[in-house]
Order: C-alpha cells, then sequence, then structure tokens
C-alpha cells in the first residue's frame, strides 16, 4: 500500500480539525462531542501506517482516527447529530462510533474498554487464517488507541499481559495528552509517560513527540511492522496535548494559560506546514488551496448531516438482539 | 437415554458445538488444565487457559466475538462476574444497538453459583437478576442435566450475549440426557407436573424443591403446577400466563433474595396480564437479602424449602390446619 505523502498528511490532520472544530462550534446540535484538537498527528501518523485488514479500536476522541481512515465527514456528522445517515444510523452519537467497512471494530467511551476488547479481536485477527470468521484477512493486526487516563486503569495492564502471553498482534498506542477528563496527568501518574509501565510486560516500547506528523508516522510504520512480522504486541506513546476542553462547551478555566499556550505553538498542523513551506515542498498558494478544499469538505459534511433525517422512531427497539 | 453428571453434560455440549463450528473456542481460568479432552481434541488455540484476570477474560471474549469468533468462558464462580461486568454490559450487551447492528456479540459466559458448598458470600452470589436487567444480553439457569446440555448448545449457536448460570451443586450429580444431538431452545419454559390448584414457578435448584413441594401438596389432594423457567431472557411469559389462568395462584420460587428478582418480574407480569384470573396475591420464596453465609447449617437455612413453598401454597388457597 502507498503511504501517505506529506502534503497528504498535512491536508487530513486539517480536515481533521476543521470537523472538530465545526462540531464544537456547534456543540448544542452535538451532545457529548470530546474533540483531540492538537492530538491530529497521532491519527494522522498512525492510522496512516496500516493496512485496510488491520482493525482499529479507539476511545471517546475518535473522529480524527475515523477521518485518517478515510470515514465520509458528512456520515460521520450525522451519526454525531443523530441522524439515520451516520454510520450507525444515529445510534452512537460522537461517543461509540463504530464502522465495519472502514475496520474500526469499536468506539469506547468507557475508559479502558478498548483495551479491553483489543486482544479479542487481534485473536480473531491471529485465528483468522484457519478459521472462517467475518472480517479478518491474513496478517491483519490490531491497533487500539487509548489516552493516559485508560493507562491507569488495571484493564491496561489485564490487556498487555494478555497480548505479550497469548503472543496477539496487537498495537497499542497511547495517545499522552496530559488530560484525564478535568484532572491533569501528574496528579494522577507518578512518571511523565506511561511507557515505562509498558515496558515492564516485556513488549517493545517507544516514546515520540506526538505533534510532529513525521516523526509519528516513522514510529509507527516500524511499530506496524514489528506487529505485523512477529505477531507480538507493540507499545508506541504520542506526548501530545489536548488543546480544547473535555467535551464541548468547556471554558478550561482549570488550564494553565502558560502551559497551554507553550503546546500551542507546538501545534503539529502549523509544525508540518511550516515544515512544507520552508522544504518549498508547499507553494502558499497551494496551501490556500488546500484550506479552500478542506473549508468546503467540512461545510458539505455538516450541510449533509443537517439534512440527513432523524431516525424512525421505530428504530428505537431494532438491533437490541440479533 | 445417557446418565451423565452436568459437567460431563456441559463438556459433551462444548465438544459437539465446537466440532460443529471452528468458530466456537473456549478460554478462562483453568478452562484447558480442566477439560482436557477438549484440548486434545480441538488444540491450544481454541481451547485456552488464561489469567485470573476476569475483566480482560470477558473483554476478549466480547473482542473476538465481534469479529465473528464464538467464543465460551468460564468465570467459574458468579461473584466473580461483577469483574466482568463492564465488557460484559457496557460492551458485548450494548454495542451491537450502539453500532446500529454493524457488530454481533455471540458469546457465551458460563458461572457456578448456588448454596450447597459452603463457599460464601464472595464464591456463591445469585447474581442472574442483575444480568436480567441488562439490554442486550440473554440469561439461562437450567435444572435439568439434560437442559444443561440442550441449552448451552443452544446459547453457543445464539448470535447474542448469553449468560449461563450454573448450580454448583449438580456438577458431580448424574442424570438422564438422551442420546445424539440434544437441542433445547432458549426462551421456552418447561412445564414438569400438571396441576389445576396453584402454579409453582422456579429455575435451577429450586425446581427440584417445587417438585418435591408439590409431592407434599398432592398428600393433602392439592393439585400443583410445576414450571421450570430455564431461560431468564428471555422469559416465557405465555407458559407463566398460561398456568396462572388455569390455576389462578402462583407461588414464585428462587434462592437469588427478592428485591428487584426474577420472582418480582414474574409477580408484575402476572399482576399486569393476568390480574382477573387470580384468587389470591401472588407469593415469593427467595433466599435472604443478605450474603451467602458459609456455615452449612445458615447455608440451608437460606435456601427455600419444600415445607415453605407448601405452607404458602396452602395458604393461598386458604387451607385450614397449615402444616406447621
Amino acid at each position: 500500500m502507498s503511504q501517505p505523502s506529506r502534503i497528504s498528511m498535512l491536508e487530513t490532520m486539517m480536515l481533521i480539525r476543521a470537523h472538530e472544530e465545526r462540531l464544537a462550534a456547534n456543540a448544542g446540535s452535538s451532545p457529548g462531542t470530546c474533540t483531540a484538537v492538537g492530538q491530529e498527528a497521532a491519527a494522522v501518523g498512525v492510522v496512516g501506517a496500516l493496512l485496510p485488514r488491520d482493525r482499529i479500536l479507539t476511545n471517546h476522541r475518535s473522529a480524527g482516527h475515523l477521518l485518517a481512515r478515510g470515514a465520509d465527514p458528512g456520515r460521520l456528522m450525522a451519526e454525531v447529530m443523530g441522524r439515520a445517515d451516520g454510520y450507525c444510523r444515529g445510534k452512537s452519537g460522537s461517543l461509540h462510533v463504530s464502522a465495519k467497512e472502514l475496520g474500526v471494530v469499536l468506539t469506547s467511551t468507557i475508559v479502558g474498554g478498548e483495551l479491553s476488547l483489543a486482544p479479542g479481536v487481534a485473536l480473531a485477527q491471529k485465528m483468522g487464517s484457519s478459521v472462517p470468521n467475518e472480517g479478518t484477512e491474513p496478517g491483519g493486526i490490531t491497533a487500539v488507541f487509548f489516552g493516559d487516563g485508560a493507562a491507569c486503569e488495571g484493564i491496561f495492564h489485564e490487556s498487555i499481559n494478555l497480548a505479550v502471553t497469548w503472543q496477539l498482534p496487537v498495537l497499542y498506542v497511547c495517545e499522552n495528552n496530559q488530560w484525564q477528563a478535568f484532572v491533569r496527568r501528574d496528579e494522577t501518574m507518578p512518571h511523565e509517560q506511561v511507557r515505562p509501565w509498558a515496558a515492564s510486560h516485556g513488549l517493545p516500547a517507544v516514546a515520540v513527540d506526538g505533534n510532529d506528523v513525521e516523526a509519528v508516522h516513522a514510529a509507527a510504520l516500524a511499530a506496524a511492522e514489528h506487529v505485523r512480522t512477529t505477531g507480538t504486541p507493540y507499545f508506541l506513546e504520542l506526548v501530545t496535548y489536548r488543546t480544547r476542553g473535555h467535551y464541548e462547551p468547556d471554558d478550561q478555566a482549570y488550564v494553565d494559560k502558560d502551559e497551554l499556550a507553550r503546546w500551542k505553538a507546538r501545534d503539529p498542523i502549523a509544525l508540518q506546514r511550516e515544515r512544507l513551506l520552508a522544504a518549498g515542498e508547499l507553494a502558499p498558494g497551494e496551501l490556500a488551496h488546500l484550506e479552500q478544499r478542506v473549508a468546503d469538505t467540512v461545510e458539505a459534511a455538516f450541510a449533509f448531516a443537517q439534512n440527513s433525517p432523524w431516525p424512525d422512531v421505530r428504530e428505537l427497539l431494532t438491533d437490541v438482539y440479533a | 437415554m445417557q446418565n451423565i453428571t452436568v459437567n460431563d453434560a456441559v463438556g459433551q455440549a462444548l465438544a459437539e458445538e465446537m466440532r460443529r463450528d471452528a468458530r466456537v473456542l473456549t478460554f478462562g481460568e483453568g478452562v484447558a488444565t480442566n477439560r482436557r479432552d477438549l484440548l486434545a481434541e480441538f488444540g491450544a488455540h481454541r481451547v485456552r487457559n488464561t489469567p485470573l484476570a476476569e475483566g480482560i477474560i470477558a473483554g476478549a471474549a466480547a473482542g473476538a466475538a465481534a469479529m465473528g469468533l464464538r467464543p465460551v468462558i468460564d468465570l467459574l464462580y458468579a461473584p466473580f462476574l461483577t469483574l466482568s461486568m463492564d465488557a460484559i454490559m457496557n460492551s458485548a450487551g450494548k454495542l451491537r444497538y450502539l453500532s446500529g447492528g454493524q457488530f454481533e456479540f455471540p458469546m457465551v459466559v458460563l458461572a457456578r453459583t448456588g448454596a450447597g458448598w459452603t463457599v460464601g458470600a464472595q464464591h456463591n452470589h445469585n447474581l442472574e437478576a442483575m444480568f436480567v436487567h441488562a439490554p442486550g444480553l440473554k440469561v439461562v439457569m437450567p435444572h435439568s442435566t439434560a437442559d444443561y446440555k440442550g441449552l448451552l448448545k443452544s446459547a453457543i449457536r445464539d448470535p447474542n450475549p448469553v449468560l449461563f448460570f450454573m448450580d454448583m451443586t449438580v456438577g458431580y450429580t448424574p442424570g438422564p440426557v438422551p442420546e445424539g444431538e440434544h437441542v433445547v431452545p432458549l426462551g421456552q419454559a418447561a412445564v414438569l407436573r400438571a396441576g389445576r390448584d396453584v402454579t409453582l414457578v422456579s429455575y435451577s435448584k429450586t425446581v427440584a424443591t417445587c417438585l418435591a413441594a408439590a409431592e407434599q401438596l398432592a398428600m393433602r389432594g392439592v393439585d400443583a403446577e410445576v414450571i421450570d423457567l430455564r431461560t431468564l431472557k428471555p422469559l416465557d411469559e405465555a407458559t407463566i400466563l398460561r398456568s396462572v389462568r388455569k390455576t389462578g395462584r402462583l407461588v414464585v420460587v428462587h434462592e437469588a433474595a427478592a428485591p428487584c428478582g426474577v420472582g418480582a418480574e414474574v409477580a408484575a407480569i402476572v399482576s399486569e396480564k393476568a390480574f382477573a384470573a387470580l384468587k389470591a396475591p401472588v407469593r415469593r420464596i427467595t433466599g435472604p437479602d443478605a450474603p451467602a453465609p458459609s456455615s452449612w447449617l445458615l447455608e440451608q437455612a437460606a435456601l427455600p424449602q419444600a415445607d415453605g413453598i407448601a405452607r404458602a401454597a396452602l395458604e393461598l388457597l386458604g387451607a385450614e390446619a397449615v402444616p406447621a
């Protein structure tokens, strides 16, 4: 599979940012929205290193992972707004979107729930070549995205221990964004990073700058290659920062303004944009073209979602049981 | 007809379903150690030991089920289910709905419970009603050895998550099980004894207690109908209502505590849908709202007894000289 170009990684990050900011601006119509603004490099760098046969589990800040995987922004917005054209026909909302056609098995809003299911998904990937089960192709791996908050759950250790013991092809991707809902990470963890906890389970554990999309992508390619060739798990920590609140709306009165400013100065989109402009790989006119294209895409998505019908009330009781 | 124990019936069901469907696998605490015949036949990929970590056992099952495998997990004792409830209730039970039907969770959770082994409250707790209350799950709690096999086979074939509770006292008791393929559908109660005067509804071990009470009542000239629910969700309302409309009297019996229990549900259904047929109030005979004691004498005292069931039935009939 061809890897995303440096420019396409920039454009996807811009799309994610514009998508989330559009939803945040309309928080009244998209209840429960938890953005990952500031963390776009993690989604784009890692998802871009996956193959179509790979499976993804994510968390409540999932829009970036879904969009990087190729989700239709209109259908994603429709889901968040509870409309019939959403990926889950409006039953998930923002917090539990899954998209089978994209290999996104689930989004868990129970912190750590994605870590709980990941070994089972990977077990099916591992057994997929010998057992006729749907949704697997030989050689697929399972990428699970979670935060530093989930790493404080017991299930984090249970999950990694089982994946190491059973030799399961799981790529653990910790987006250490320094916030656990309304609590600073350094109030709940003695370490700056989650990596030492993971490393103690005996799997490769690497931490990289989560705001540098090219560094993330290179690390994710190496990590995915390791999981794919050995069939065993790998831990990748992306050190980043959540620059919007826990959910929308959130005035972030609890956030240190200097700290926020420092991280905003390391914005992953600005970093990649300046890098490409400086290298002459992106002309200012081209950048304006990208910005316009992203803005048009998001406006069209928002219009699509707003025009999508509400689900039929008879859907209330469908899909509870098979 | 073969005469086998419940443990063997469960083993037969597992082996037959694993032979029938390559997607079926089993894992849990000691599964590969204790089911060596399955390990020998199906190999270490499909018969797995796990750490003593109920959360990840259930989570791994839910993840595997979402991908099309059909895991049967053994969580040993029902109180341990509390450590696995996130994966069972929040993931397996809800994500079919939340995904708009994109993903299914065909998994079975085995757990043992019930008084008789004096193992105390952290190994014995009748938690079935908690899972009945959670959407998206099915709950099975058999009484007969044959049903253990037939209902487990249905549970494994079901595309939904199924909680399969086993009474730990019956594991080594032989009982008749039909030879060959034996499948009992979920959601169908069994009328084990027909009667016209009073309906005794129960499930699991206390079905036998109800049958004993029915014998006592027969000696008093009272004709009791005994219903084994077999499946608590889906609940076979039709069989319950048909019986109560015939007898006009209902005693619901279970080992679990009364508050918000299966008995409360059965009583509510009858009062909503067959009130006119009732000749007396519905009675519940249950275990106490207390942790399970370990001492054998206290444990037995917590169990519904045939005498008490018979006495309650006679009271509903307005009979004089109720036996002490």
